[in-house]
Protein backbone atom coordinates (compact mmCIF):
# COMPACT_ATOMS: atom_id res chain seq x y z
CA UNK A 1 0.00 0.00 0.00
CA UNK A 2 1.52 3.47 -0.98
CA UNK A 3 0.79 5.96 1.35
CA UNK A 4 2.92 9.01 3.02
CA UNK A 5 3.30 10.25 6.36
CA UNK A 6 -0.09 12.43 6.68
CA UNK A 7 -1.72 9.97 5.03
CA UNK A 8 -0.69 7.08 7.71
CA UNK A 9 -1.43 9.75 10.61
CA UNK A 10 -5.37 10.49 9.55
CA UNK A 11 -5.34 6.29 9.35
CA UNK A 12 -4.68 6.12 12.87
CA UNK A 13 -6.60 8.63 13.95
CA UNK A 14 -10.03 7.31 12.45
CA UNK A 15 -9.34 4.33 12.30
CA UNK A 16 -6.08 3.43 15.12
CA UNK A 17 -4.85 1.82 12.18
CA UNK A 18 -1.21 1.38 12.52
CA UNK A 19 -1.24 -1.25 10.05
CA UNK A 20 -2.96 -3.27 7.48
CA UNK A 21 -6.09 -3.97 9.34
CA UNK A 22 -7.29 -7.85 9.61
CA UNK A 23 -9.97 -8.97 8.29
CA UNK A 24 -12.06 -7.15 5.48
CA UNK A 25 -10.70 -3.92 4.20
CA UNK A 26 -10.95 -1.00 1.73
CA UNK A 27 -8.96 1.90 2.50
CA UNK A 28 -9.56 5.05 -0.06
CA UNK A 29 -7.61 7.72 -0.59
CA UNK A 30 -7.54 10.95 -2.67
CA UNK A 31 -10.65 9.11 -4.12
CA UNK A 32 -8.21 6.09 -5.48
CA UNK A 33 -8.48 2.59 -3.74
CA UNK A 34 -5.36 2.60 -1.84
CA UNK A 35 -6.17 -0.92 -0.91
CA UNK A 36 -8.71 -3.30 -0.32
CA UNK A 37 -9.41 -7.27 0.52
CA UNK A 38 -12.72 -9.24 0.86
CA UNK A 39 -12.97 -12.59 3.49
CA UNK A 40 -14.24 -15.70 2.60
CA UNK A 41 -17.69 -14.08 4.76
CA UNK A 42 -17.17 -10.54 3.39
CA UNK A 43 -17.25 -9.37 0.19
CA UNK A 44 -16.60 -6.03 -0.82
CA UNK A 45 -17.74 -4.92 -4.27
CA UNK A 46 -16.74 -0.90 -5.92
CA UNK A 47 -20.16 0.22 -7.37
CA UNK A 48 -20.50 0.64 -10.85
CA UNK A 49 -23.02 3.50 -11.43
CA UNK A 50 -21.85 5.93 -8.45
CA UNK A 51 -18.73 6.02 -6.42
CA UNK A 52 -18.67 3.56 -3.49
CA UNK A 53 -18.64 0.23 -2.43
CA UNK A 54 -20.89 -2.48 -1.59
CA UNK A 55 -19.81 -4.82 1.34
CA UNK A 56 -22.13 -8.22 1.65
CA UNK A 57 -21.61 -9.90 4.84
CA UNK A 58 -22.67 -13.79 5.01
CA UNK A 59 -25.57 -14.79 7.51
CA UNK A 60 -23.90 -15.83 10.61
CA UNK A 61 -20.53 -14.43 9.67
CA UNK A 62 -19.10 -14.05 13.53
CA UNK A 63 -16.36 -12.27 15.50
CA UNK A 64 -15.50 -10.22 11.91
CA UNK A 65 -14.10 -6.94 11.20
CA UNK A 66 -14.37 -4.64 8.04
CA UNK A 67 -12.67 -1.21 8.17
CA UNK A 68 -13.28 1.30 5.69
CA UNK A 69 -11.35 3.91 6.41
CA UNK A 70 -11.27 7.23 3.60
CA UNK A 71 -8.39 9.93 4.27
CA UNK A 72 -8.24 13.07 2.22
CA UNK A 73 -4.92 15.26 1.57
CA UNK A 74 -5.54 16.76 -1.60
CA UNK A 75 -6.99 20.69 -1.11
CA UNK A 76 -9.92 21.39 -3.11
CA UNK A 77 -11.06 17.57 -3.46
CA UNK A 78 -15.01 17.20 -3.27
CA UNK A 79 -16.72 13.75 -3.14
CA UNK A 80 -19.92 11.94 -2.60
CA UNK A 81 -19.74 8.10 -1.95
CA UNK A 82 -22.17 5.73 -1.41
CA UNK A 83 -21.03 2.58 0.76
CA UNK A 84 -24.07 0.06 1.19
CA UNK A 85 -23.64 -2.79 4.12
CA UNK A 86 -25.49 -5.76 3.40
CA UNK A 87 -25.55 -7.42 6.66
CA UNK A 88 -26.58 -11.17 6.80
CA UNK A 89 -29.08 -12.85 8.90
CA UNK A 90 -27.38 -13.78 12.56
CA UNK A 91 -24.06 -11.81 11.83
CA UNK A 92 -22.44 -10.96 14.75
CA UNK A 93 -19.44 -7.96 13.12
CA UNK A 94 -17.46 -5.26 13.57
CA UNK A 95 -17.22 -2.21 11.27
CA UNK A 96 -15.19 0.22 11.18
CA UNK A 97 -15.75 3.61 9.11
CA UNK A 98 -13.93 7.24 9.63
CA UNK A 99 -12.45 9.75 7.57
CA UNK A 100 -9.54 11.82 8.09
CA UNK A 101 -9.27 15.20 5.91
CA UNK A 102 -5.90 16.89 5.98
CA UNK A 103 -6.32 20.26 4.14
CA UNK A 104 -3.06 22.57 3.68
CA UNK A 105 -4.51 24.62 0.99
CA UNK A 106 -6.76 27.13 0.39
CA UNK A 107 -9.75 24.98 -1.27
CA UNK A 108 -12.25 23.25 0.55
CA UNK A 109 -12.04 20.01 0.83
CA UNK A 110 -15.64 18.06 1.35
CA UNK A 111 -16.06 13.90 2.12
CA UNK A 112 -20.18 13.31 2.05
CA UNK A 113 -19.91 9.31 2.74
CA UNK A 114 -23.75 7.91 2.06
CA UNK A 115 -23.64 4.90 4.66
CA UNK A 116 -26.54 2.66 4.42
CA UNK A 117 -27.20 -0.39 6.21
CA UNK A 118 -29.44 -3.61 6.28
CA UNK A 119 -29.34 -5.20 9.03
CA UNK A 120 -30.40 -8.58 8.68
CA UNK A 121 -32.65 -10.28 11.45
CA UNK A 122 -31.38 -11.12 14.26
CA UNK A 123 -27.57 -9.57 13.20
CA UNK A 124 -25.48 -7.82 15.81
CA UNK A 125 -23.37 -4.64 14.49
CA UNK A 126 -20.86 -2.51 16.26
CA UNK A 127 -20.20 0.47 14.40
CA UNK A 128 -17.59 3.03 14.74
CA UNK A 129 -16.99 6.44 12.64
CA UNK A 130 -14.15 8.80 13.23
CA UNK A 131 -14.05 11.95 11.92
CA UNK A 132 -10.80 14.11 12.16
CA UNK A 133 -9.12 16.95 10.16
CA UNK A 134 -5.79 19.01 10.32
CA UNK A 135 -3.47 20.92 8.32
CA UNK A 136 -3.21 25.23 8.62
CA UNK A 137 -4.62 26.05 5.06
CA UNK A 138 -7.76 28.60 4.67
CA UNK A 139 -9.79 25.78 2.51
CA UNK A 140 -12.29 24.86 4.98
CA UNK A 141 -12.66 20.67 5.89
CA UNK A 142 -15.89 19.55 5.41
CA UNK A 143 -18.03 16.20 6.23
CA UNK A 144 -21.71 15.50 5.26
CA UNK A 145 -22.51 12.16 6.31
CA UNK A 146 -25.69 10.26 5.68
CA UNK A 147 -26.70 6.96 7.67
CA UNK A 148 -29.25 5.13 6.94
CA UNK A 149 -30.11 2.19 9.08
CA UNK A 150 -32.64 -0.27 8.16
CA UNK A 151 -33.11 -2.74 11.22
CA UNK A 152 -34.89 -6.03 10.86
CA UNK A 153 -36.30 -8.32 13.63
CA UNK A 154 -34.24 -8.72 16.84
CA UNK A 155 -31.42 -7.16 15.05
CA UNK A 156 -29.10 -4.45 17.63
CA UNK A 157 -26.88 -2.08 16.12
CA UNK A 158 -24.56 -0.05 18.44
CA UNK A 159 -23.37 3.35 16.48
CA UNK A 160 -20.20 5.38 17.90
CA UNK A 161 -19.86 8.37 16.15
CA UNK A 162 -16.69 10.81 17.31
CA UNK A 163 -15.70 14.01 15.67
CA UNK A 164 -13.17 15.68 18.29
CA UNK A 165 -10.76 18.06 16.07
CA UNK A 166 -10.29 19.68 12.56
CA UNK A 167 -13.65 19.39 11.02
CA UNK A 168 -14.98 22.83 9.94
CA UNK A 169 -18.45 21.84 9.06
CA UNK A 170 -20.33 18.95 9.47
CA UNK A 171 -24.18 18.43 8.40
CA UNK A 172 -24.65 14.71 10.02
CA UNK A 173 -27.97 13.46 9.06
CA UNK A 174 -28.60 9.35 10.66
CA UNK A 175 -32.13 7.74 9.76
CA UNK A 176 -32.99 4.73 10.92
CA UNK A 177 -36.38 2.13 10.93
CA UNK A 178 -36.72 -0.34 13.50
CA UNK A 179 -38.68 -3.69 13.34
CA UNK A 180 -40.01 -5.76 16.11
CA UNK A 181 -37.40 -6.48 18.74
CA UNK A 182 -34.65 -4.37 16.93
CA UNK A 183 -32.64 -2.24 19.30
CA UNK A 184 -30.35 0.57 18.24
CA UNK A 185 -27.73 2.31 20.24
CA UNK A 186 -26.37 5.92 19.65
CA UNK A 187 -23.29 7.11 21.57
CA UNK A 188 -22.11 10.31 19.95
CA UNK A 189 -19.20 12.29 20.77
CA UNK A 190 -18.04 15.71 19.15
CA UNK A 191 -16.50 18.59 20.10
CA UNK A 192 -16.15 21.75 18.20
CA UNK A 193 -13.81 24.46 17.79
CA UNK A 194 -13.18 27.75 16.47
CA UNK A 195 -15.41 29.15 13.74
CA UNK A 196 -16.58 25.69 13.38
CA UNK A 197 -20.54 24.27 12.78
CA UNK A 198 -21.84 20.90 13.13
CA UNK A 199 -25.10 20.02 12.77
CA UNK A 200 -26.84 16.57 13.38
CA UNK A 201 -29.79 15.47 12.58
CA UNK A 202 -31.63 11.89 13.88
CA UNK A 203 -35.17 10.44 12.79
CA UNK A 204 -35.28 7.07 14.30
CA UNK A 205 -38.67 5.52 13.92
CA UNK A 206 -39.88 2.57 16.14
CA UNK A 207 -42.32 0.53 13.52
CA UNK A 208 -41.95 -2.58 15.65
CA UNK A 209 -43.44 -4.04 19.09
CA UNK A 210 -40.57 -4.12 21.53
CA UNK A 211 -37.94 -2.27 19.48
CA UNK A 212 -36.18 0.29 21.47
CA UNK A 213 -33.48 2.84 20.08
CA UNK A 214 -31.37 5.19 22.63
CA UNK A 215 -29.30 8.28 21.30
CA UNK A 216 -26.80 9.90 23.61
CA UNK A 217 -24.85 12.91 22.35
CA UNK A 218 -22.30 14.21 24.53
CA UNK A 219 -20.76 17.58 22.78
CA UNK A 220 -18.39 20.04 23.61
CA UNK A 221 -19.03 23.70 22.13
CA UNK A 222 -15.45 25.91 22.39
CA UNK A 223 -14.47 29.41 20.76
CA UNK A 224 -17.48 30.47 18.65
CA UNK A 225 -18.25 27.22 17.49
CA UNK A 226 -22.02 26.25 16.90
CA UNK A 227 -23.70 22.83 17.13
CA UNK A 228 -27.37 21.77 16.71
CA UNK A 229 -28.53 18.30 17.63
CA UNK A 230 -31.93 18.01 16.26
CA UNK A 231 -33.29 14.11 17.94
CA UNK A 232 -36.36 13.17 16.62
CA UNK A 233 -37.53 9.92 17.95
CA UNK A 234 -41.25 8.50 15.83
CA UNK A 235 -42.69 5.41 17.82
CA UNK A 236 -45.49 3.51 15.61
CA UNK A 237 -45.79 0.48 18.12
CA UNK A 238 -45.01 -0.36 21.61
CA UNK A 239 -41.62 0.61 21.95
CA UNK A 240 -38.93 2.38 24.09
CA UNK A 241 -37.48 4.96 23.10
CA UNK A 242 -34.95 8.04 24.65
CA UNK A 243 -32.43 10.27 23.37
CA UNK A 244 -30.30 12.43 25.53
CA UNK A 245 -28.11 15.32 24.47
CA UNK A 246 -25.66 16.23 27.61
CA UNK A 247 -23.20 19.30 26.42
CA UNK A 248 -20.52 21.67 27.84
CA UNK A 249 -20.40 25.28 26.29
CA UNK A 250 -17.28 27.15 26.58
CA UNK A 251 -15.98 30.77 26.15
CA UNK A 252 -18.98 32.06 23.05
CA UNK A 253 -19.57 28.59 22.21
CA UNK A 254 -23.31 28.09 21.32
CA UNK A 255 -25.54 24.63 21.34
CA UNK A 256 -29.23 24.22 20.21
CA UNK A 257 -30.96 21.10 21.35
CA UNK A 258 -33.94 20.60 19.64
CA UNK A 259 -36.27 17.40 21.08
CA UNK A 260 -38.61 15.82 19.04
CA UNK A 261 -40.94 12.65 20.23
CA UNK A 262 -43.78 11.77 18.13
CA UNK A 263 -46.18 8.39 19.74
CA UNK A 264 -48.32 7.42 17.44
CA UNK A 265 -48.99 4.23 19.39
CA UNK A 266 -50.84 4.39 23.10
CA UNK A 267 -48.02 1.88 24.36
CA UNK A 268 -45.29 3.77 22.59
CA UNK A 269 -42.63 5.40 25.60
CA UNK A 270 -40.47 8.00 24.42
CA UNK A 271 -37.96 10.32 26.82
CA UNK A 272 -36.35 13.22 25.82
CA UNK A 273 -33.22 14.53 28.32
CA UNK A 274 -31.21 17.64 27.49
CA UNK A 275 -28.57 19.73 29.85
CA UNK A 276 -26.80 22.45 28.56
CA UNK A 277 -24.08 24.27 30.61
CA UNK A 278 -20.64 25.31 31.38
CA UNK A 279 -18.68 23.08 33.24
CA UNK A 280 -19.60 23.80 37.03
CA UNK A 281 -17.28 26.05 39.26
CA UNK A 282 -16.86 23.16 42.27
CA UNK A 283 -15.75 20.39 39.62
CA UNK A 284 -13.04 22.76 38.55
CA UNK A 285 -12.41 23.90 42.54
CA UNK A 286 -12.49 20.07 43.32
CA UNK A 287 -9.10 19.75 40.39
CA UNK A 288 -7.31 22.71 41.47
CA UNK A 289 -7.51 21.30 45.36
CA UNK A 290 -5.73 18.58 43.80
CA UNK A 291 -3.02 20.56 42.60
CA UNK A 292 -3.96 20.72 38.71
CA UNK A 293 -4.32 24.49 37.32
CA UNK A 294 -7.44 26.10 36.03
CA UNK A 295 -6.37 25.15 32.21
CA UNK A 296 -5.77 21.47 33.31
CA UNK A 297 -8.53 20.93 35.21
CA UNK A 298 -10.66 21.90 32.60
CA UNK A 299 -8.80 19.30 30.08
CA UNK A 300 -9.46 16.49 32.69
CA UNK A 301 -13.25 17.22 33.14
CA UNK A 302 -13.73 17.85 29.35
CA UNK A 303 -11.20 14.44 28.27
CA UNK A 304 -12.94 12.51 30.97
CA UNK A 305 -16.98 13.86 29.57
CA UNK A 306 -16.14 13.12 26.16
CA UNK A 307 -14.33 9.48 26.70
CA UNK B 1 2.19 25.01 61.19
CA UNK B 2 -1.03 26.62 60.05
CA UNK B 3 -1.85 29.72 61.44
CA UNK B 4 -5.09 32.05 61.13
CA UNK B 5 -4.06 35.97 62.16
CA UNK B 6 -7.73 37.85 62.70
CA UNK B 7 -9.31 35.97 59.94
CA UNK B 8 -12.48 37.68 59.07
CA UNK B 9 -14.93 37.04 56.36
CA UNK B 10 -17.90 38.91 54.81
CA UNK B 11 -20.62 38.35 52.35
CA UNK B 12 -22.70 40.43 50.56
CA UNK B 13 -26.46 38.87 50.83
CA UNK B 14 -29.84 40.17 50.12
CA UNK B 15 -28.41 43.62 49.87
CA UNK B 16 -26.44 43.03 53.73
CA UNK B 17 -23.09 42.57 54.54
CA UNK B 18 -23.20 39.28 56.58
CA UNK B 19 -20.04 38.31 58.53
CA UNK B 20 -19.65 34.35 58.27
CA UNK B 21 -16.45 34.49 60.19
CA UNK B 22 -15.35 37.52 63.07
CA UNK B 23 -12.26 37.98 64.13
CA UNK B 24 -10.72 34.04 63.78
CA UNK B 25 -7.36 33.76 65.80
CA UNK B 26 -5.78 30.35 65.11
CA UNK B 27 -2.77 28.12 65.50
CA UNK B 28 -2.56 24.57 64.06
CA UNK B 29 0.46 22.92 65.30
CA UNK B 30 2.54 19.96 63.61
CA UNK B 31 1.83 16.56 64.44
CA UNK B 32 -1.54 17.08 65.93
CA UNK B 33 -5.35 15.93 65.10
CA UNK B 34 -7.26 18.90 65.62
CA UNK B 35 -11.31 18.57 65.50
CA UNK B 36 -13.48 21.37 65.20
CA UNK B 37 -16.59 20.89 65.74
CA UNK B 38 -20.35 23.67 67.15
CA UNK B 39 -23.74 24.06 65.76
CA UNK B 40 -24.47 24.22 62.27
CA UNK B 41 -24.41 27.39 60.19
CA UNK B 42 -21.10 28.42 63.04
CA UNK B 43 -18.76 28.34 60.17
CA UNK B 44 -16.45 25.48 60.08
CA UNK B 45 -16.68 24.98 56.39
CA UNK B 46 -16.06 28.32 55.32
CA UNK B 47 -12.87 28.35 57.51
CA UNK B 48 -12.12 25.09 55.99
CA UNK B 49 -12.47 26.72 52.16
CA UNK B 50 -10.73 29.73 53.15
CA UNK B 51 -7.94 27.77 54.50
CA UNK B 52 -7.90 25.97 50.94
CA UNK B 53 -8.19 28.85 49.13
CA UNK B 54 -11.80 28.92 47.76
CA UNK B 55 -12.79 31.75 49.27
CA UNK B 56 -10.46 34.32 49.99
CA UNK B 57 -10.76 36.39 53.35
CA UNK B 58 -12.22 40.10 53.85
CA UNK B 59 -9.36 40.81 56.24
CA UNK B 60 -6.86 39.05 58.30
CA UNK B 61 -4.06 36.72 57.19
CA UNK B 62 -3.11 32.56 56.81
CA UNK B 63 0.12 31.57 57.15
CA UNK B 64 1.62 28.27 56.06
CA UNK B 65 5.19 27.20 57.69
CA UNK B 66 5.63 30.79 58.42
CA UNK B 67 4.52 31.84 54.39
CA UNK B 68 1.73 34.39 53.79
CA UNK B 69 -0.42 32.30 51.53
CA UNK B 70 -3.36 34.86 51.74
CA UNK B 71 -3.33 35.36 48.56
CA UNK B 72 -2.32 32.18 47.28
CA UNK B 73 -4.57 30.25 44.60
CA UNK B 74 -6.30 27.02 45.46
CA UNK B 75 -3.80 25.30 43.36
CA UNK B 76 -0.68 27.16 45.17
CA UNK B 77 -1.57 26.03 48.55
CA UNK B 78 -2.67 22.40 46.73
CA UNK B 79 0.54 22.40 45.94
CA UNK B 80 2.09 23.31 48.85
CA UNK B 81 0.48 20.54 50.65
CA UNK B 82 -2.92 21.47 51.90
CA UNK B 83 -5.68 18.76 51.14
CA UNK B 84 -8.91 19.39 51.58
CA UNK B 85 -11.96 16.84 51.35
CA UNK B 86 -15.41 18.77 50.71
CA UNK B 87 -18.63 18.11 52.63
CA UNK B 88 -20.27 17.57 49.45
CA UNK B 89 -17.81 15.70 47.14
CA UNK B 90 -18.57 16.02 43.84
CA UNK B 91 -19.08 13.93 40.62
CA UNK B 92 -17.59 13.82 37.36
CA UNK B 93 -18.75 11.77 34.22
CA UNK B 94 -16.43 10.20 32.92
CA UNK B 95 -13.45 10.32 35.30
CA UNK B 96 -12.82 7.31 36.73
CA UNK B 97 -12.30 6.43 40.42
CA UNK B 98 -8.56 5.66 39.39
CA UNK B 99 -7.96 9.03 37.22
CA UNK B 100 -8.95 10.70 40.13
CA UNK B 101 -6.62 8.88 42.26
CA UNK B 102 -4.00 9.74 39.87
CA UNK B 103 -3.99 13.17 39.48
CA UNK B 104 -4.37 13.15 43.51
CA UNK B 105 -0.87 11.06 43.85
CA UNK B 106 0.48 13.12 40.82
CA UNK B 107 2.00 9.65 39.39
CA UNK B 108 1.27 6.92 37.86
CA UNK B 109 -0.33 4.74 40.21
CA UNK B 110 -0.08 1.34 39.74
CA UNK B 111 -3.47 -0.59 40.23
CA UNK B 112 -2.15 -2.48 43.26
CA UNK B 113 -1.41 1.54 44.73
CA UNK B 114 -4.72 2.45 44.11
CA UNK B 115 -6.03 -0.81 45.77
CA UNK B 116 -4.11 0.18 48.69
CA UNK B 117 -6.00 3.32 48.99
CA UNK B 118 -9.38 1.97 48.42
CA UNK B 119 -9.22 -1.02 50.84
CA UNK B 120 -8.00 1.34 53.75
CA UNK B 121 -11.47 3.40 53.19
CA UNK B 122 -13.46 -0.17 53.08
CA UNK B 123 -13.88 -0.19 49.13
CA UNK B 124 -13.48 -3.45 47.25
CA UNK B 125 -10.64 -2.16 44.93
CA UNK B 126 -11.63 -4.54 41.88
CA UNK B 127 -15.26 -3.28 41.72
CA UNK B 128 -14.26 0.50 42.37
CA UNK B 129 -10.90 1.45 39.72
CA UNK B 130 -13.03 2.00 36.64
CA UNK B 131 -16.08 3.14 38.29
CA UNK B 132 -17.22 6.84 37.00
CA UNK B 133 -17.26 9.51 39.78
CA UNK B 134 -20.44 9.42 38.79
CA UNK B 135 -24.18 9.82 39.86
CA UNK B 136 -24.28 5.79 39.89
CA UNK B 137 -21.96 6.14 43.19
CA UNK B 138 -23.92 6.67 46.39
CA UNK B 139 -23.19 9.28 48.73
CA UNK B 140 -21.74 7.04 50.93
CA UNK B 141 -19.12 5.63 48.17
CA UNK B 142 -18.28 9.35 47.18
CA UNK B 143 -17.48 10.19 50.32
CA UNK B 144 -14.94 7.23 50.52
CA UNK B 145 -13.60 7.99 47.11
CA UNK B 146 -13.28 11.36 48.53
CA UNK B 147 -11.36 10.46 51.61
CA UNK B 148 -8.52 7.82 49.35
CA UNK B 149 -7.75 10.73 47.14
CA UNK B 150 -6.71 12.55 50.44
CA UNK B 151 -4.81 9.49 51.41
CA UNK B 152 -2.92 9.29 48.07
CA UNK B 153 -2.00 12.93 47.92
CA UNK B 154 -0.59 12.60 51.78
CA UNK B 155 0.12 16.44 51.94
CA UNK B 156 1.29 18.47 55.68
CA UNK B 157 -2.42 19.21 55.99
CA UNK B 158 -5.57 17.43 55.62
CA UNK B 159 -8.71 18.56 56.39
CA UNK B 160 -11.80 16.51 55.88
CA UNK B 161 -15.47 18.05 56.17
CA UNK B 162 -18.07 16.22 57.77
CA UNK B 163 -16.51 13.36 55.90
CA UNK B 164 -19.43 10.85 58.59
CA UNK B 165 -22.62 12.61 57.31
CA UNK B 166 -24.14 9.65 54.51
CA UNK B 167 -21.77 6.88 56.09
CA UNK B 168 -23.12 4.10 57.11
CA UNK B 169 -22.56 2.84 60.69
CA UNK B 170 -20.25 -0.21 59.57
CA UNK B 171 -17.81 2.36 57.45
CA UNK B 172 -18.08 4.75 60.08
CA UNK B 173 -16.34 2.74 62.27
CA UNK B 174 -14.05 2.14 59.47
CA UNK B 175 -13.61 5.83 59.04
CA UNK B 176 -12.41 6.34 62.68
CA UNK B 177 -9.80 3.49 62.00
CA UNK B 178 -8.54 5.67 58.93
CA UNK B 179 -8.24 8.68 61.05
CA UNK B 180 -6.77 6.91 63.78
CA UNK B 181 -4.18 5.04 60.99
CA UNK B 182 -3.51 8.99 59.59
CA UNK B 183 -3.05 10.20 63.45
CA UNK B 184 -0.75 7.21 64.11
CA UNK B 185 1.61 8.33 60.70
CA UNK B 186 1.58 11.92 61.65
CA UNK B 187 5.02 12.83 61.67
CA UNK B 188 5.31 16.61 61.29
CA UNK B 189 2.04 17.10 59.47
CA UNK B 190 -1.40 17.82 60.88
CA UNK B 191 -5.32 16.83 60.38
CA UNK B 192 -8.14 18.75 60.97
CA UNK B 193 -11.71 17.23 60.85
CA UNK B 194 -14.55 19.03 61.24
CA UNK B 195 -17.36 16.61 62.84
CA UNK B 196 -20.07 16.93 65.61
CA UNK B 197 -19.41 13.26 66.44
CA UNK B 198 -18.31 11.60 69.69
CA UNK B 199 -16.36 9.39 68.79
CA UNK B 200 -14.48 11.09 66.30
CA UNK B 201 -14.11 14.22 69.03
CA UNK B 202 -12.44 11.31 70.82
CA UNK B 203 -9.87 10.78 68.94
CA UNK B 204 -8.76 14.82 68.89
CA UNK B 205 -5.50 15.71 70.57
CA UNK B 206 -7.23 19.26 70.37
CA UNK B 207 -10.91 20.16 70.03
CA UNK B 208 -12.17 23.65 68.20
CA UNK B 209 -15.18 24.96 68.93
CA UNK B 210 -16.84 27.34 66.73
CA UNK B 211 -20.23 29.24 67.18
CA UNK B 212 -21.04 32.30 65.12
CA UNK B 213 -18.03 32.58 63.31
CA UNK B 214 -15.85 32.90 66.05
CA UNK B 215 -13.80 30.42 68.61
CA UNK B 216 -16.33 29.99 71.54
CA UNK B 217 -13.96 27.31 72.99
CA UNK B 218 -10.22 25.72 72.04
CA UNK B 219 -7.68 23.01 73.98
CA UNK B 220 -6.60 19.88 74.57
CA UNK B 221 -9.45 16.93 74.13
CA UNK B 222 -9.44 16.40 78.12
CA UNK B 223 -10.32 20.35 78.43
CA UNK B 224 -12.58 20.74 75.91
CA UNK B 225 -14.64 17.40 75.77
CA UNK B 226 -16.33 17.03 78.56
CA UNK B 227 -18.04 20.15 78.69
CA UNK B 228 -19.46 19.39 75.54
CA UNK B 229 -20.55 15.57 75.84
CA UNK B 230 -24.66 15.80 75.65
CA UNK B 231 -24.73 18.83 73.39
CA UNK B 232 -24.97 19.44 69.37
CA UNK B 233 -21.04 19.57 69.59
CA UNK B 234 -20.61 15.96 70.49
CA UNK B 235 -23.40 13.68 68.85
CA UNK B 236 -23.37 10.02 71.16
CA UNK B 237 -23.82 8.13 68.00
CA UNK B 238 -25.88 8.88 64.42
CA UNK B 239 -29.04 7.43 63.73
CA UNK B 240 -29.99 7.34 67.32
N1 LIG C 1 -21.05 32.53 50.13
C1 LIG C 1 -21.98 32.66 51.10
N2 LIG C 1 -22.99 33.54 50.95
C2 LIG C 1 -23.94 33.69 51.89
N3 LIG C 1 -23.95 33.00 53.05
C3 LIG C 1 -22.97 32.11 53.25
C4 LIG C 1 -21.94 31.88 52.29
N4 LIG C 1 -21.11 30.92 52.76
C5 LIG C 1 -21.61 30.56 53.96
N5 LIG C 1 -22.72 31.27 54.26
C6 LIG C 1 -23.50 31.22 55.51
O1 LIG C 1 -22.57 31.24 56.55
C7 LIG C 1 -22.98 30.43 57.63
C8 LIG C 1 -21.92 29.42 57.97
O2 LIG C 1 -21.95 28.37 57.03
P1 LIG C 1 -20.97 27.11 57.08
O3 LIG C 1 -19.58 27.57 57.05
O4 LIG C 1 -21.41 26.19 56.00
O5 LIG C 1 -21.33 26.50 58.51
P2 LIG C 1 -21.07 25.05 59.11
O6 LIG C 1 -20.15 24.32 58.21
O7 LIG C 1 -20.50 25.32 60.44
O8 LIG C 1 -22.41 24.39 59.20
C9 LIG C 1 -24.30 29.83 57.23
O9 LIG C 1 -25.34 30.62 57.75
C10 LIG C 1 -24.27 29.94 55.73
O10 LIG C 1 -25.56 30.00 55.20
MG1 LIG D 1 -20.35 22.54 57.09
Amino acid sequence: MKLDEIQKRLLREVADLHKVPEGAYNIRSNSTSAGRRSTENIEIVSKTDVSGIDIFIKPNTKNESVHIPVVLTESGLKEVVYNDFHIGEGADVVIVAGCGIDNCGNQDSQHDGVHTFYVGRGAKVKYVEKHYGSGDGKGKRILNPVTEVHMEEDSTMEMEMVQIKGVDDTDRKTIADLKEGAKLVVRERLMTHGEQQAISTYTVTLNGDNSSADVVSRSVARDNSFQKFDAKIVGNAECHGHTECDSIIMDNGRILAVPGLEANNVDASLVHEAAIGKIAGEQLIKLMTLGLDEHEAEEQIINGFLQ
Amino acid sequence: MLELKNISFNVESEGQNKEIIKNVDLVIPDGKLIVITGPNGGGKSTLARLIAGIEIPTSGNILFNGEDITESTVTERARMGISFAFQQPVRFKGIRVIDLLRLAAKKQLSGADACEYLSAVGLCAKEYVDREVNASLSGGELKRIEIATILARSTALSIFDEQEAGIDLWSFQNLIDVFRHMRDNIKDGSIIIISHQERILDIADEIIVIKDGTVVDNGTKDEILPGLIGTSSALKCRKQ
